[in-house]
């Protein structure tokens, strides 16, 4: 089987639409909420998720044969849990500004059940490769979700994109103009509001497919 | 090989416990200074921020910046007594964090812009959802505001948040902290009031609260007014010195 | 520790804060995923509701005193060691009242048995577990702040009732919702969310109350 066969491809591209993790199988949702009030953070989260799904599904595939089955869900918390640490040493060392911003947030990954639903499911009884493409697609399709509602709340909310300026100041009411910001939008509330409009977009659009 | 036998599943855990707590202890070590240098980097952008310098390109510039305008991070008490000179500008008051300042122990950077003495003294508080922080520098007239930093936990986005953001905090250039008459600096009158609520008469020691934000408005007015009374006794000490 | 006036006071505001203002659900969207699944009837929500404050308790002030007196003493700091310890004790827990309970009291186990381990992956547990660590660092003087066991636990019961309070409210609008006509691609998670949003515009409301 080549690295990239059929089966492995859709083994990585389902979870962006078909299966998706936060749309389809509503895992993992607490945090997609949250950190997405501007597109920054959800982007560092929805990258993070995907690190830790892709090493802990690997991880988890190589040891599949070793791990005792009486504590298998301990052993999978610990992998996750230490990766988990990792990930948020390295963020306060290198990105502190994200790491202030994601705060709690980057500990719920441990509690994230994207992540054991895959170590469960697909790790422990495929081979090492697969589980990383898996890891990888199942990360993703949970990222574009995170950038997706980022994006709305941080553009109608602030009226910027990354902290850019991207609804020009002229044309705000403040300045003679007629637009206002949506401050609805920075509420937590809207996040569950804007997902369950996205739910229901990909849910008509694939009917029709 | 059994891998449900009892002796297999102890060893087993064991062994990933020991792997587990080396490789992260090893990690947090390594970062550790790195993850320091992060926060202490970060709280120096504060500091300058309250003083009007805010853009910088790389954290060199924030280190060279901090080290040519801070003379010294003093400590001092709320009576006005010189507890810790602070001469190496990051190795006495700076090592304060917020829950450490107490009357006995309050931090003081005193800094030199265009060879005049600003003071900035760091102050805490609480807003609608959680723990405001801010600094406030202070012309060498200890009246006369120069500048203000303000921060936040959690303050809802777009509107108590924007407090955290320049044009809320230009709000507090030049004004005062005591009125006129107090001349021995006895009592702050420094305020935020509701938005469009300032009046003429005290526009002077009145600044302008964010609409739709009343309670994190509120709670900068109660941080600014209890932080800097804080330090009324040290400025009475300045101010007999001059 | 004593039992002054303004303690108590501390307590009883750390304990609305958590049930109303800094609700679980609807202020920081913990252990969305289970609250979403076991939604359905008033009774199973109700029962799950139970089984996340009953955990919540206990493991709450158990990872506080470990934090405070292992993890983080005045001589080592290990806390970086602190999410692995707050999930192993999470999943310990879980599992030792599931025995427990299964042994002294049938009934209960009957009642709550299915639930006890969804809990361990969810995020509200852990949640209230890592947001404790994050409050011990804050002024004493806020409502927010925790400082001691007690204050831990008052502060895991006050999040466990709000969590209860949130599923079983869900629940309720979504056993009259089944009776609705709600657009094909709309129905159940996308409808649910909506749900759940207007409720959190709600409760935002308490987020005045000045405590």
């Amino acid at each position: 089987m080549s690295l990239f066969s059929q089966e492995r491809r859709e083994v990585l591209t389902t979870p962006l639409a078909k299966d998706n993790p936060v749309a389809v199988q509503v895992l993992g949702i607490c945090s997609a909420l949250a950190v997405t009030a501007q597109l920054e953070p959800a982007i560092v989260m929805g990258l993070s998720v995907t690190v830790i799904t892709a090493f802990a599904n690997v991880i988890i595939s190589l040891l599949r044969k070793t791990v005792p089955n009486r504590i298998r869900i301990i052993v999978q918390l610990v992998v996750v849990a230490s990766l988990v640490t990792l990930v948020s040493q390295i963020l306060k060392a290198f990105a502190y500004d994200v790491s202030v911003q994601l705060s709690v947030y980057v500990g719920l990954i441990i509690t994230n059940c994207i992540l054991m639903g895959r170590l469960e499911a697909f790790a422990m009884m495929r081979s090492p490769w697969e589980s990383f493409l898996d890891g990888v697609g199942n990360g993703l399709g949970y990222a574009w979700i995170l950038v997706a509602v980022g994006f709305v709340r941080e553009l109608f909310g602030n009226g910027t994109l990354l902290g850019f300026r991207i609804i020009p100041e002229s044309i705000y009411a403040d300045n003679g103009g007629f637009y206002v910001n949506n401050g609805m939008m920075t509420m937590p509330a809207m996040a569950l509001i804007i997902v369950g409009c996205l739910i229901w977009a990909l849910r008509a659009a694939q009917k029709e497919a | 090989m059994n891998t449900n036998k009892n002796s297999y599943t102890i060893i087993y855990a064991s062994v990933m416990v020991v792997i587990v707590a080396f490789l992260l202890a090893f990690v947090s070590s390594a970062l550790k200074p790195r993850q320091d240098q992060n926060e202490a980097l970060d709280k120096k952008k504060q500091i300058l921020a309250s003083l009007h310098l805010r853009d910088f390109a790389t954290n060199e510039d924030v280190e060279s910046t901090y080290n040519a305008v801070v003379v010294a991070d003093a400590i001092v008490d709320s009576v006005g007594n010189i507890v810790k000179e602070g001469k190496n500008k990051d190795q006495d008051g700076f090592t304060k964090a917020s829950k450490d300042i107490s009357p006995k122990q309050l931090p003081v950077y005193i800094c030199q812009i265009d060879s005049t003495i600003k003071y900035v003294v760091p102050i805490t508080g609480r807003g609608l959802w959680g723990g405001l922080w801010g600094y406030i520098a202070i012309d060498d007239d200890l009246q006369t505001i120069y500048g203000a930093y303000f921060s936040h936990e959690s303050e809802t986005a777009g509107l108590g948040a924007l407090i955290a953001d320049e044009p809320f905090q230009k709000l507090f250039n030049g004004k005062h902290i005591f009125a006129d008459t107090d001349t021995v600096r006895q009592e702050p009158l420094l305020t935020v009031v509701k938005n469009g609520k300032v009046e003429p008469q005290n526009q002077q020691y009145q600044v302008d609260g964010i609409t739709g934000a009343t309670l994190t408005s509120n709670g900068v007015a109660d941080m600014v007014k209890s932080g800097l009374k804080q330090y009324t006794g040290y400025f009475k000490s300045l101010h007999t010195i001059k | 520790m004593q039992f002054t006036k303004h303690f108590m006071e501390h307590l009883f505001s750390l304990f609305i804060r958590s049930i109303f203002v800094d609700n679980m659900i609807f202020a920081f969207f913990l252990g969305m995923c289970s609250y979403l699944a076991v939604s359905k009837t008033v009774k199973t929500a109700f029962g799950l509701g139970v089984a996340v404050t009953f955990v919540l308790i206990i493991t709450v002030p158990v990872n506080y005193l470990l934090l405070m007196n292992v993890l983080k003493t005045d001589t080592v700091d290990l806390s970086f060691l602190s999410f692995i310890i707050f999930i192993a004790v999470i999943a310990g827990i879980v599992q030792l009242v599931e025995m427990i309970v299964e042994r002294f009291s049938p009934s209960l186990y009957a009642a709550l048995g299915i639930f006890l381990p969804l809990i361990a992956v969810n995020c509200a547990i852990m949640g209230a577990s890592l947001f404790m660590q994050q409050r011990i660092s804050m002024e004493p003087g806020s409502t927010q702040h925790i400082g001691s066991v007690l204050d831990a636990f008052v502060y895991a019961l006050g999040s466990g009732i709000g969590w209860l309070l949130a599923i079983v409210a869900l629940a309720a609008i979504r056993e009259k919702m089944a009776y609705t006509d709600v657009p094909r691609p709309l129905q159940g998670l996308g409808i649910t969310f909506i749900t759940v949003g207007l409720m959190a515009l709600a409760f935002m409301c308490f987020s005045g109350l000045s405590l």
